[in-house]
């Protein structure tokens, strides 16, 4: 389906990445916003509480980010495309209800401009510390997937990107901004709506009476329905059946949960999304993601320049992590170097996937600001050296320059 | 004679509730007032939280959604953004509304959303085995107040009118036909209605209070309720241990989803500034000294 003219602002803009992805929700046919202010996403909810009423969206700002999950979820669940955003402490605020979205599985997108915690932490500066919480902060067992876009450009791309999958896969759906990302302002461009391809909500052809809620397809997601249209259907947050109705047992839970999985990881390869380049013959691999993935240009240059053998993965979806990528390329390679701001998350799914084949080097930062490249430069060096015992003499990381 | 049995999934039956709990009459109350109005069962969606009284929408044949606790409130203000033709109810406990959900309670009536709230009271957590609530009475015991509550206990209706609710009536189960009327009078009403119903949890609340019997858990809230009207005429001191029930508020103002349609239409024609002001940066050496938070 192409996106509908009324919410896209077609034509080149000079926009910063929080603004951008608000034009992405409009253009993505997002309808309804709940959410509470909070730096650095703020901008997103001002701009849409801007934009929204004039194509006839609903803004609300709510007392709190328990309220503005609940209110997408159940937005979502009449029928409109919903979204919130937020940073750190209001991201774990919404785990309780991103479960719940989880359970019933209801569309909808979150947008986390990431900053540095833990708690208040940092709020005007820049983290990518909850790329483990977006993976497993809410309890239970479920898939899951998360976005991390690196420009303003594709904050606007990527958060259709978020609307498109969560209809498909019937499940929130996280932007994985950072404050840099969503600070930093660059030509945006927004195409013709009949370029923008958006997908339309999974609803059942089955008349009322024959329309299970939770009978999955083949793809293992189940099709919806509109309340309203005469199915009176049940949806609760307990392990239910396909009626929809609760079911306290234990063979009940195995099957909802492994599907709840299973509709991930089964999918996984229609999932993924990562920009690779120079794989074939590289001898080390920078893995990197967001705003990290552009400071690492700078280091993979000057790699580059000395002669040195670099391959690079940006992740785009980094859930799901596309751990079969990294484990077949970790037989060729000598090691992996994966910079980001935090004390090594994503690193943890590299090193599980090489699984000891290839030597994994985090560069970490505790947020606050970028890296400095030659950290970078240095990691990949030091991955020349492969499995072998690092040299007494390494360089410990630079101390990091203050902006 | 009013056929109930078109409004409940039979095949969920028999029901979670002890003997002797009061959500029964709660429950059919809500039907009752639904019947009178007419309302297609298609339009109706009843979204609930965590609780006994919450379990409700499992049993009723219209749109339901269990939620999360204290969530059903914010859950049920984007239902009703989403579809504003639709009858939006909540079900919801003591616990539920406010405590854990007191704020999205509040906050709902301020904004005068048109969502009818039937709050089941019954003084307790119910659902997980009698803990203290915030209208458990000061002095009664729960199992997490085992000497009798230290604290002083919440006034909900007051609460919701304080907060601009414009319909607000308590009622009891000892009362039925007078609740199911209060429901139909909230649901009827455009904009944020609450309904605070009375009801007894003879196996959480009346045992560990040595109630007695199912009976006597009804007797002891007969004793404490007193009409609306009755009470005009009493004093505050006499009035001190008295459940007020009745109409409570029932008042005329612009309902939200109105208005935010009434905005909608008064900036469709108009250019919309898409500048937003860069904000001021707090300068470090404030954020340091803990003088902002953002
Ligand atoms: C976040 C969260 N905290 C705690 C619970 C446990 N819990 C379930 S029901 C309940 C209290 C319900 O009391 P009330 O709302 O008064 O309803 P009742 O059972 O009395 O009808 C609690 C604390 C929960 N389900 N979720
Ligand atoms: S525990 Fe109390 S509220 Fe819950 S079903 Fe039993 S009597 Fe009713």
């Amino acid at each position: 389906m192409k996106a509908s003219p009324e919410g896209v602002l077609t034509g080149a803009h000079y926009l910063d990445g929080d603004h951008a992805c608000a034009e992405g929700a409009l253009a993505a046919g997002c309808r309804f916003f709940a959410g509470y202010p909070i730096t650095p996403s703020t901008e997103i909810a001002e701009r849409i509480a801007r934009r929204f009423p004039k194509v006839g969206g609903v803004f609300i700002q709510m007392e709190d980010e328990m309220a503005s999950m609940a209110a997408i979820l159940g937005a979502a669940w009449g029928g409109v495309k919903a979204m919130t955003c937020t940073s750190g402490p209001g991201f774990s605020l919404m785990m309780e209800n991103i479960g719940l979205g989880i359970m019933m599985e209801v569309p909808c997108v979150v947008a986390n401009v990431q900053r540095g915690g833990p708690s208040t932490g940092l709020p005007t500066m820049v983290g990518q510390q909850d790329m483990m919480q977006a993976r497993w902060g809410s309890h239970g067992d479920y898939g899951i997937i998360a976005l991390s876009p690196n420009s303003p450009q594709e904050c606007f791309d990527r958060t259709i990107q978020a609307f498109n999958l969560s209809e498909q896969y019937r499940l929130p759906v996280f932007v994985m901004m950072d404050e840099c990302v969503g600070h930093m302002t660059e030509k945006v461009v927004i195409p013709e709506p009949d370029a923008i391809e958006v997908v339309p909500r999974r609803l059942s052809p089955l008349p009322p009476g024959e329309y299970l809620p939770y009978a999955a397809n083949g793809d293992k997601v189940p099709d919806m329905v509109t309340a309203g249209e005469g199915y009176r259907i049940h949806t609760t947050g307990l392990t239910h059946d396909e009626r929809g109705y609760p079911d306290m047992t234990a063979e009940a839970q195995d099957k909802l949960v492994r599907r709840l999985r299973a509709k991930i990881d089964d999918n996984a390869e229609k999932i993924y999304d990562h920009e690779c380049k120079r794989l074939d013959d590289a001898d080390v691999v920078v893995v990197s993601y967001g705003i990290t993935s552009r400071v690492a240009r700078a280091a993979i240059d000057a790699a580059l320049d000395d002669g040195l053998r670099v391959g690079e993965i940006r992740l785009i979806t980094v859930w799901p992590f596309p751990a079969e990528l990294i484990r077949d390329l970790a037989a060729n390679t000598k090691a992996f170097v994966v910079p980001e701001i935090n004390l090594g998350q994503m690193v943890l799914e590299v090193e599980r996937a090489a699984a000891g084949a290839a030597r994994t080097i985090p560069v970490t930062h505790a947020g606050g600001w970028v890296h400095d490249p030659q950290t970078i430069y240095d990691a990949i060096r030091e991955g020349l050296r492969g499995n072998a015992a690092p040299r007494k003499s390494a360089r410990k990381p630079r101390k990091e320059k203050q902006p | 004679m009013i056929d109930f049995e078109k409004y409940l999934r039979i095949k969920k039956f028999p029901l979670i509730w002890c003997a002797g709990c009061g959500n029964g009459i709660v429950l059919k109350g809500m039907l009752g007032a639904i019947d009178r109005i007419g309302l297609d069962k298609n339009k109706i969606t009843v979204v609930s939280g965590i609780g006994c009284s919450s379990r409700a929408t499992g049993y009723v044949d219209f749109n339901t959604l269990h939620t999360t606790h204290g969530r059903a409130i914010a859950f049920a203000t984007g239902v009703k953004f989403a579809n504003p033709d639709l009858t939006v109810l909540v079900v919801t406990g003591d616990g539920d509304a406010t405590a854990i959900g007191g704020n999205h309670f509040i906050h709902a009536a301020r904004r005068n959303i048109d969502i009818t709230v039937i709050l089941y009271n019954n003084w307790i957590y119910g659902m997980t085995g009698g803990q203290v609530s915030p209208t458990t009475p000061h002095g009664m015991r729960a199992t997490t107040a085992p000497f009798g509550n230290p604290e002083g206990s919440f006034d909900i209706s007051r609460l919701a009118i304080a907060a601009g609710a414009s319909f607000v009536a308590r009622g009891s189960v000892t009362s039925p036909v007078k609740l199911s009327q209060y429901i139909e009078k909230g649901i009827r009403k455009k904009g944020f209605a609450l309904i605070e119903a009375f009801t007894p949890c003879p196996t959480a609340f009346g045992r560990q209070n040595k109630m007695g019997k199912a009976l006597d858990n009804l007797e002891w809230i007969k004793e404490r309720t007193i009409d609306v009207k009755k009470a005009d005429a009493l004093s505050p001191e006499e009035l001190e241990d008295k459940l007020v029930t009745g109409i409570l508020v029932d008042v005329e103002k612009s309902e939200y989803t109105d208005l935010y349609a009434k905005l909608v239409e008064s900036v469709r024609d108009i250019p919309v500034d898409l500048h937003i002001p860069e904000r001021e940066v707090v300068p470090a050496s404030i954020a340091v000294a803990g003088g902002e938070e953002l």
